[in-house]
């Protein structure tokens, strides 16, 4: 299924000198944090709202060409790790984030790196669909412009179409272009957020319940979608099914009340979870 | 009226106790069908209403139907030979003298008597008065008190009266405001039966002098409105080119840059420029601002009237600009978060994220605003009348004097007046037009506004 099929599953005593280097302290966490080719790394990240800790102590990688599903009841923190990983919480009043991210070895919390790029870098699709109220070419064009990504109306209009193709839009609104975004259904509303994203082409996407207003034919073509971005880009995302999150998805990481209880091979997980927690949330004895 | 309050207090005990009786004591108030407080109310509204409606209506015919009885009881040689004007002058002689204040003509016996008869009237009215109201105030209350079973809807009784007070308070608002257009547009009518209308639109002279009485010589008057509108037009411009940058510019300074400590002191503040009264706004500008910019206008060899179009329209941007801001804001903040996020995780800087993003989104409501506060600009009239001047000049020149619709209004309408002369109805028409014309940037503004906050909800 991937790449991961014949690693060996190493135990938290496994964690490299390298690692408690960068990491500082080692998380309580079961199975693989690591892959073999990652984008990101996270070691030992904390995140306080106020005075209060959201996550505690999460260590994981990102892998190139992979999906990594993040699960676990309502309010563990999935949503927070995952607005870590581009700087996301930098806008929230309150938020203090500790440990070391990088993104292909660039350490991101460093003072010297400006969201502002780095986010161009690690997209990001939310829950609800969020189309900017402009047209549905210009929800696409945005990104480009912005950065200045394109040198010719040409360019753009190619660079646009392209993004919607990929996120399988384009059939469905070529010939509107110039209507507004928000005039969309929500499942092409979302998709066109999709292709947003990738129109600025990051390394790495995030996806934070992308389904989770939709209904399950837009549901499968997302799906879809995400297995095809898969090839181009390393995708994180976090989801409440199960089933999503077997069907698109080669790691899964289970988090628990900010603690990242196991991380492991998707099938392993679900076919043979290792900790008690993980168990009983995937048999449903946890809600 | 102490005594009607006493009496609607005392029945709405009785009502309360009655209710809880009839229930089988206070043990058993859930057979009874509203709460006992219901009751109470029930029966003070059936003591309170009738007996004051009684006493509006006395009051209201109790003048003329004693006035008519004097009147009848007059000696024939007196009345004989009066006009209706005497007749009336001398009925007020005897009320005068009845309340006993100088009199204007000499009291004759018969006047005397008359006097006496009157006052003598005037206290049975007013015995017989209080009398009925009390009546009707008890029987009100026992009335109440006898339906109080615990059967009585008397929640629902007491909130349909509730109900129709409330109805009626509105109907009063709605109905002033409908006989204030249907006066004003009787007026202009009238108007516009002496002077014609294109005479009035178009005309680009203004001088509204008429002669008072037909051997006067006087001018014919003119009726021009146009320099009134282009005057009213220049200022309302300046105002606006003051308010809407620095209003815009302050709202999206303090919804997305501003911490929140700024924020909480700085948004009051800026709302107190609203709470100032206009006549303050006025005098500022006629004796602080204006010789300023005479000055400065004159050191760069500008003539400069003393009274100008920019001291005026300055200040009432001043005034304006937390109208501007306060409505520009609130749409700012409407934006969802989620369009702001979505612009970041693209990465957008935050002034490309409010460029491009949120100022579009807010677009249509700060439009609105910005419209809402032209119609206030418009209507606004003590800073001009203090700072702007009373010539009615066709000119563009913000340096120059000039008058405003609403300013004419003012000056047609205080003095002695004649109120069918041309001079006074010229007045309405004007304010026929102001109304016109606030009242269509209004309906504008509030359809914008409301489809703009349709979109996001
Ligand atoms: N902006 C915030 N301010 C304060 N506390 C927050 C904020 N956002 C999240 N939290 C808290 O942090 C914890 C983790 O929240 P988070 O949104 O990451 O959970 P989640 O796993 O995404 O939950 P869900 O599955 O419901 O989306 C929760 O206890 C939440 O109350
Ligand atoms: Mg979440």
């Amino acid at each position: 299924m991937s790449t991961l099929a014949s690693e060996i599953v190493r135990d938290t005593s496994a964690i490299t000198a390298a690692d408690l280097a960068r990491g500082g302290r080692v998380s309580g966490t079961i199975g693989d944090i690591t892959t073999p080719d990652p984008r990101m790394v996270c070691r030992g990240v904390n995140v306080w709202y106020g005075a209060k800790q959201a996550i505690k102590e999460v260590g994981l990688d990102i892998g190139k060409n992979q999906v990594v599903a993040m699960i676990g009841p309502s309010g563990c923190g999935k949503s927070t790790f995952l607005r870590c990983l581009n700087r996301m919480n930098d806008t929230i009043d309150g938020c203090r984030v500790q440990g070391s991210i990088q993104l292909d070895g660039q350490e991101i919390y460093d003072k010297r790196v400006d969201p502002v790029p780095l986010r161009a870098q690690v997209g990001m699709v939310f829950q609800k669909p969020n189309p900017f109220p402009k047209s549905i070419y210009e929800n696409v064009a945005y990104g480009p412009r912005i950065h200045g990504l394109t040198n010719s109306k040409a360019e753009l209009d190619a660079l646009v179409e392209t993004s919607l193709r990929k996120a399988g839009l384009w059939n469905e609104v070529k010939d509107r272009l110039d209507q507004p975004g928000t005039g969309l259904s929500g499942g092409q509303q979302q998709r066109l957020c999709i292709a947003r994203t990738i129109a600025v082409s990051p390394e790495v996407i995030l996806m934070d319940e992308p389904c989770s207003a939709l209904d399950p034919i837009a549901t499968a073509i997302i799906e879809e979608l995400i297995d095809e971005l898969r090839e181009q880009y390393a995708i994180a995302i976090v989801t409440h099914s199960m089933q999503q999150a077997a069907r698109v998805s080669q790691r899964t990481a289970y988090f628990h009340l900010g603690d990242l209880v196991e991380v492991g091979e998707t099938n392993q997980i679900f076919t043979n979870p290792r900790h008690q927690l993980t168990e009983d949330y995937i048999t449903g004895r946890f809600g | 009226m102490l005594v009607l309050l006493a009496v609607m207090a005392l029945a709405y005990h009785g009502g309360r106790k009655r209710a809880i009786t009839s229930a089988g004591g206070a043990g058993q108030i859930s057979t009874l069908h509203s709460l006992p407080g219901y009751y109470g109310f029930y029966a003070a509204l059936w003591a309170g209403i009738p007996a004051l409606l009684l006493l509006g209506l006395w009051l209201g015919i109790q003048d003329a139907v004693v006035t008519g009885l004097v009147k009848s009881a007059l000696p024939a040689q007196t009345l004989s030979g009066l006009s209706d004007g005497a007749l009336g002058l001398l009925l007020n002689d005897v009320k005068n003298l009845a309340s006993g204040s100088i009199v204007g003509g000499t009291v004759t016996p018969e006047i005397q008597a008359a006097a006496d008869h009157f006052a003598q009237l005037q206290r049975l009215a007013n015995w017989a008065m209080w009398l009925l109201v009390l009546a009707a105030a008890s029987g009100g209350m026992v009335l109440a008190w006898g339906q109080t079973k615990p059967r009585m809807r008397a929640r629902n009784r007491v909130e349909s009266i509730v109900m129709g007070t409330m109805f009626l308070c509105s109907l009063i608002a709605v109905l002033t405001t409908l006989g204030i257009i249907l006066s004003v547009l009787f007026e202009s009518l009238q108007f516009f039966q002496k002077i014609h209308p294109a005479d009035f639109f178009l005309g680009t002279l203004w001088s509204p002098q008429t002669a008072m009485r037909t051997d006067q010589v006087a001018a014919a008057g003119a009726f021009g409105a146009v320099p009134l509108f282009t005057g009213t037009l220049l200022i309302s411009f300046i105002a606006m080119a003051v308010a809407v940058p620095i209003g815009l510019m302050a709202a999206i300074y303090l919804s997305e840059y501003a911490p929140r400590q700024v924020r909480s002191v700085a948004k009051p503040l800026l709302e107190i420029l609203a709470g100032i009264p206009t006549v303050v706004y006025g005098f500022f500008a006629a004796l602080t601002l204006a010789p300023v910019i005479r000055a400065i206008g004159e050191s760069l060899g500008l003539e400069v009237a003393s009274e100008s179009a920019l001291a005026a329209g300055l200040v009432m941007g001043v005034m304006i600009i937390p109208f501007v801001s306060s409505l520009s804001d609130d749409v700012i903040n409407a934006v969802p978060q989620a369009m702001r996020d979505g612009s970041y995780a693209l990465g957008a800087t935050q002034s490309e994220t409010i460029r491009r993003v949120v100022i579009p989104a807010a677009l249509p409501g700060i439009v609105g605003g910005i419209l809402l506060a032209v119609s206030r600009a418009i209507g606004e009239t003590m800073i001009v009348v203090m700072a702007a001047g009373l010539s009615a000049n066709l000119t563009a020149n913000p340096l120059a004097s000039v008058t405003t619709v609403t300013v004419q209004i003012v000056t047609l309408l205080t003095g002695d007046q004649e109120f069918d002369s041309a001079k006074t109805l010229a007045a309405f028409a004007l304010g026929l037009t102001l109304f016109l014309v606030t009242l269509v940037l209004n309906v504008i503004a509030l359809h914008i506004v409301r489809k703009y906050r349709e979109q996001y909800e």
